[in-house]
């Protein structure tokens, strides 16, 4: 039951297969046995056990609330969430317990999902899983076999979600099928008068048609994306979807993002000027951490922001800041912004001379062992992780990571879509035409429960060459 | 990215309290925005100073003195700024908090349109362009007020620039004409207000109260055309006036929802302007005159004893009525000022960019706010001096009293006396009396209509001016009775009965002979002592000139037509 679709589990309710309760526990039942993955900060068993018995109320009675009505959903510990702690995995903000549900979270919320849940994140988001400032929905989804929907900035309120990058951060969708993502999309689309930048046109429901035609389309092949550090596994599974399309008589045709290159860089000095800008809050004063020391404000906020926040977060404050300094900014954020504006602009011209969707690759290889990863400093990874996927959050536009094969090791790899800006539909319905064709195989999660004892061992291996 | 969003409504609050330990400091001041003016070396300023500070002796140069201003003006709104908390003045501390004036992470703010529509009006009421698109920015400093860290405002383009604000001023030996003056407004931009701290040094503790925080507020950046204390008083004065007349904002400086810092230098006319101090924490027009007037004091006293001038922020002292140097830790500010990312451009139209079918709840129109204006403070003075005939230095009294305005209108409504009489009884009897006993026109104990009532008795011949008067201090005591009550008691009316009136010269004659024949003999002032008498028999109630003319009559029929 937990590998099918959201449509498949959503009719076995309404049909009485299973009930809310069963799947409630069967997934509660999984999260404790992968407990050692760290995937959750926090289980909220007792308030999805509530939830899903309600939800079996309804069903009782007649009175779903729709397709998501009982379905088991997991939110990343950056959306605020009602009387439930809410961290950002950083300890300034440990013990934080907002008062509100962020706007996302109660859409879910109204049509009955069952929240098992608060994910984990590095902190602050600063690159990892769920919302997407950079690339953190997509990429986890190209390494983990799932899809991975970035909406348009502007489709889906920001309101609840503790921001990084408030001009780049859209919530982010993770889920097995597009199909899937599409639904819960199209609940969370539209405007909040609690966010001033969603859009103002009504936003009407997500129906994916299924595609049997692409002759019609015109897919763009950007050029600077073919990067020297690119594994050949990728690589060649890359070109292979473009025949893929092409065999099916879509337009293939190379384009250019000249203005690519810069994007990284730029990325990194307005997102370290907003991270500095909205971690200002953070002084221990309202809510959050507090430190002992009391001689004086200063020393108060000093001490607390430098036990709240960890090497990363700090070294984003301090460059931030440096940019934002009235004698840098000229040099820095204004001519960032300038960039930003021509790379936005790089996907306007190609948008405008035809090019339906843009086909990339979502990372550079498929992920890397724990010991590798931790080789490079917070800022080369983030800027290789980041590398295909953050130019789409400078330009604001809608893209999706699509579970194409398993790598020699086994492991998932992933291709991006990009689309023009609000045409989130249309990219997804491409992107189902090719979920369809690609045929990836379903995570089988009860082998990796299975495989818990290996994985264990290899844990312990781990920490014990760590320790070395 | 989207239109901008306006809200409507209200939505919950929550209430927090925060304190902090250890401290007791001065908040560094918000950068002018009028640097350009201040530019050392720029000699040439818009308008000449009007006033030298003092005059030179012989063989000194002159000084001048250039003074700017900015003023911070909470808008008058029934929610704050970007979030729906109430604003109240002197509401229990922390009890109009939302989760958004807390800065809990993930809120997000939400323009309030009454408060671009105040911008808008107010801009408009000051002669400005009004910018059709402007922009927010973000102000950082760490202050324990200052939950977010960041401070919204519009540094970079604000919601109207460009504007000129007219004052008139007393000059002249007796200081009664009055003469119009200009300073230029440079810009007004809307920004959110901080929380206050309350510093408790003797526990060594700091308790914020944030219901302040968030309210929205004008700022506006006048150049430094003014050159003395009595200018930027009265400047402020007539700004005051106007926001009320508005209805932009209540501007009551006692309540801190006017907020005045003075940038002020000196310097030799004709050579580039001298090194500037700020003073702030100026709570009243009147310490608004007199702070200024001593900084301009000690600057030139400064100057001349070899002394320079520090640009540094200075506090006034009303107790000692000096300026003091704020104490300022911190040393130079970088503010690190960044584009609010949460809010997209604030655009405005009118008639002509208006885009067809939108929704009016959700666009400004310039145009509908200008048609809106109310009668501004210059227009009410001009049309009283027109339609009432008084002097212009009378109309600029009636509207710098509080409420002295309406209540001479209503007395005017409901009076048939002359409009001059009216005035010369409100500027003078009934303002007289307020002052000596410092009331404001609303504690006044006589009302509208009981003025209007006694000046209809007046006009009406009922009662004499000096009775009227005696009426009036009567009605000051606020007894309950009405004038014409009062009159009755007191037994205050003229007498109307002439041949009563005859009867009494007759005897005061005829008890007098000696001063009648000195009428008689020609002496011309002994007819002012029979009216004297004659006035004291009937009780002061009979009108002197016709007191005059019996007597007269009688006295030259004396003795052939003796009264019957």
């Amino acid at each position: 039951m937990l590998g099918r679709t959201l449509r498949e589990v959503s009719a076995a309710l309404k049909q009485g297969q299973i009930t809310p309760i069963e799947l409630c526990q069967k997934c509660l039942s999984l999260i404790k046995k992968t407990k050692f993955l760290n995937a959750y900060i926090t289980v909220t068993e007792e308030v999805a056990l509530k939830q899903a018995e309600e939800s079996e109320k309804r069903y009782k009675n007649g009175q779903s609330l729709g397709d998501l009505d009982g379905i088991p959903i997991a939110v990343k510990d950056n959306f605020s969430t009602s009387g439930i702690e809410t961290t950002c995995a950083s300890n300034m903000l440990k013990g934080y317990v907002p008062p509100y549900n962020a706007t996302v979270v109660q859409k879910l919320l109204d049509q009955g999902a069952l929240l098992m849940g608060k994910t984990n994140l590095d902190e602050f988001a600063m690159g990892a899983l769920g919302s997407d400032t950079g690339g953190s929905t997509r990429n986890p989804a190209a390494h983990c076999g799932l899809v991975g929907v970035k909406p348009s900035y502007g489709l889906v309120s920001r309101h609840g979600l503790i921001p990084l990058v408030n001009s780049m951060d859209v919530p982010g969708i993770l889920t097995r099928y597009v199909d899937d993502a599409a639904i819960v999309l199209g609940i969370l689309a539209g405007h909040d008068p609690k966010d001033s930048t969603t859009v103002q046109d009504p936003v009407k429901p997500f129906m994916l048609p299924s595609l049997t035609d692409v002759s019609k389309l015109c897919i763009g092949i950007p050029k600077e994306y073919l990067v020297p550090e690119l594994s050949s596994e990728v690589r060649s599974l890359w070109s292979n979807a473009a025949d893929l399309f092409e065999s099916e008589g879509a337009k293939v045709i190379d384009v250019s993002l000249p203005h690519t290159s810069y994007s990284i860089v730029c990325y990194h000095v307005l997102c370290t000027s907003e991270v500095a800008s909205n971690m200002a809050r953070f002084d221990g004063l309202e809510y959050g951490h507090r430190c002992e020391i009391d001689v004086s404000t200063e020393a108060m906020y000093a001490a607390t922001r430098r036990e709240g926040f960890n090497d990363v977060v700090r070294g984003r404050i301090l460059s931030g800041n440096f940019f934002l300094l009235k004698e840098n900014y000229e040099n820095y954020f204004i001519k960032a912004q300038k960039v930003r504006r021509l790379i936005a602009n790089d996907f306007m011209n190609v948008f405008n001379s035809g090019v339906d969707v843009l086909l990339t690759p979502t990372t550079l290889s498929e992920a890397v062992p724990y010991l590798e990863f931790i080789q490079e400093d917070n800022r080369t990874r983030s800027a290789q992780d980041d590398i295909f996927t953050q130019a789409v959050n400078m330009a604001g536009l809608p893209a999706v990571s699509i579970p194409v094969a398993l790598s020699n090791q086994g492991l998932p790899i992933g291709l991006q879509f990009i689309g023009r800006a609000f045409c989130d539909q249309q990219l997804l319905t491409i992107a189902k035409w090719f979920e369809k064709q690609v045929q990836f195989p379903v995570t089988q999660l009860q082998e990796l429960v299975d495989d818990c004892s290996s994985v264990l061992e290899n844990e312990k291996l781990a920490s014990i060459s760590l320790k070395q | 990215m989207a239109a901008p969003v306006l809200r409507w409504g209200c939505s919950g609050t929550c209430s927090a309290l925060a304190w902090v330990y250890g401290v007791s400091r001065h908040r560094r001041g918000a950068p002018t925005g009028s640097t350009s003016n201040w530019i050392r070396g720029q000699s040439s300023l818009a308008q000449q100073p009007l006033h030298t500070a003092r005059k030179p002796r012989k063989g000194e140069h002159e000084w001048a003195a250039v003074v700017g201003l900015e003023i911070h003006a909470q808008i008058s709104s029934n929610s704050k700024l970007f979030s729906g908390s109430q604003v109240c003045f002197a509401a229990p501390p922390n009890s109009l908090v939302s989760f958004f004036d807390a800065s809990l992470p993930g809120t997000l703010p939400v323009l309030n349109r009454r408060c671009v529509e105040a911008a808008v009006m107010t801009g408009l009421a000051l002669n400005c362009h009004i910018n059709k698109k402007s922009l927010f920015d973000r102000k950082h400093y760490f202050y324990a007020d200052l939950p977010a860290g960041y401070q919204i405002t519009q540094q970079r383009l604000p919601i109207a620039v460009n504007g000129s604000l007219t004052y008139g001023i007393c000059v002249g030996k007796t200081r009664r004409q009055v003469t119009a003056r200009t300073v230029r407004v440079k810009q007004i931009q809307l920004e959110q207000d901080s929380g206050k701290s309350l510093h408790d040094d003797l526990r060594s503790q700091t308790l914020v109260d944030l219901n302040r925080a968030g309210i929205g507020l004008l700022e506006l950046v006048l150049e430094p055309d003014l050159s003395c204390g009595e200018e930027a008083a009265t400047a402020v004065r007539e700004l005051q006036l106007i926001l009320q007349a508005l209805g932009t904002s209540q501007a009551n400086m006692a309540e801190g929802q006017l907020r005045v810092d003075a940038n002020v230098s000196v310097h030799h006319p004709g050579e580039p302007l001298g090194v500037r101090t700020e003073v702030k924490n100026l709570n009243s027009i009147r310490f608004l005159a007199k702070a200024i007037d001593y900084e301009i004091q000690r600057q030139i006293k400064e100057l001349e004893d070899g002394g320079e001038i520090l640009n540094e922020t200075r506090s006034f002292d009303y107790k000692l009525g000096c300026t003091v140097p704020m104490r300022d830790k911190e040393g130079k500010q970088d503010y690190r000022f960044m584009p609010e990312p949460n809010l997209p451009p604030l655009l405005l139209y009118d008639a002509t960019s208006l885009p067809a079918g939108a929704d009016s709840q959700q666009v400004i129109n310039i145009d509908q706010i200008r048609e809106r204006l109310p009668e501004l403070p210059s227009v009410t003075r001009e049309r009283l001096v027109q339609q009432y005939g008084m002097l212009p230095e009378h109309s600029f009294t009636l509207l710098n009293e509080v409420g002295l305005l309406e209540f001479f209108q209503n007395v005017i409504k409901e009076t048939r006396a002359e409009p001059k009489k009216v005035t010369s009884w409100v500027l003078n009897t009934f303002l007289g009396y307020l002052k000596q006993q410092n009331l404001a026109v609303r504690e006044s104990p006589v009302t509208a209509s009981a003025l209007a009532e006694l000046l209809d008795l007046l006009d009406s011949k009922a009662i004499s001016s000096s009775a009227a008067k005696q009426v009036f201090e009567e009605l000051w005591k606020n007894e309950g009775k009405t004038p014409a009550q009062i009159v009755s008691e007191k037994k205050l009316e003229l007498m109307q009965d002439q041949e009563a009136l005859e009867q009494l010269c007759h005897s005061v004659m005829q008890g007098h002979p000696q001063v009648v024949m000195d009428v008689k003999k020609g002496n011309p002032r002994a007819i002012n002592k029979l009216i004297g008498l004659v006035r004291k028999a009937t009780l002061s109630r009979a009108d002197p000139a016709v007191i005059k003319a019996t007597l007269e009559k009688q006295l030259s029929c004396h003795g052939s037509c003796p009264p019957a």
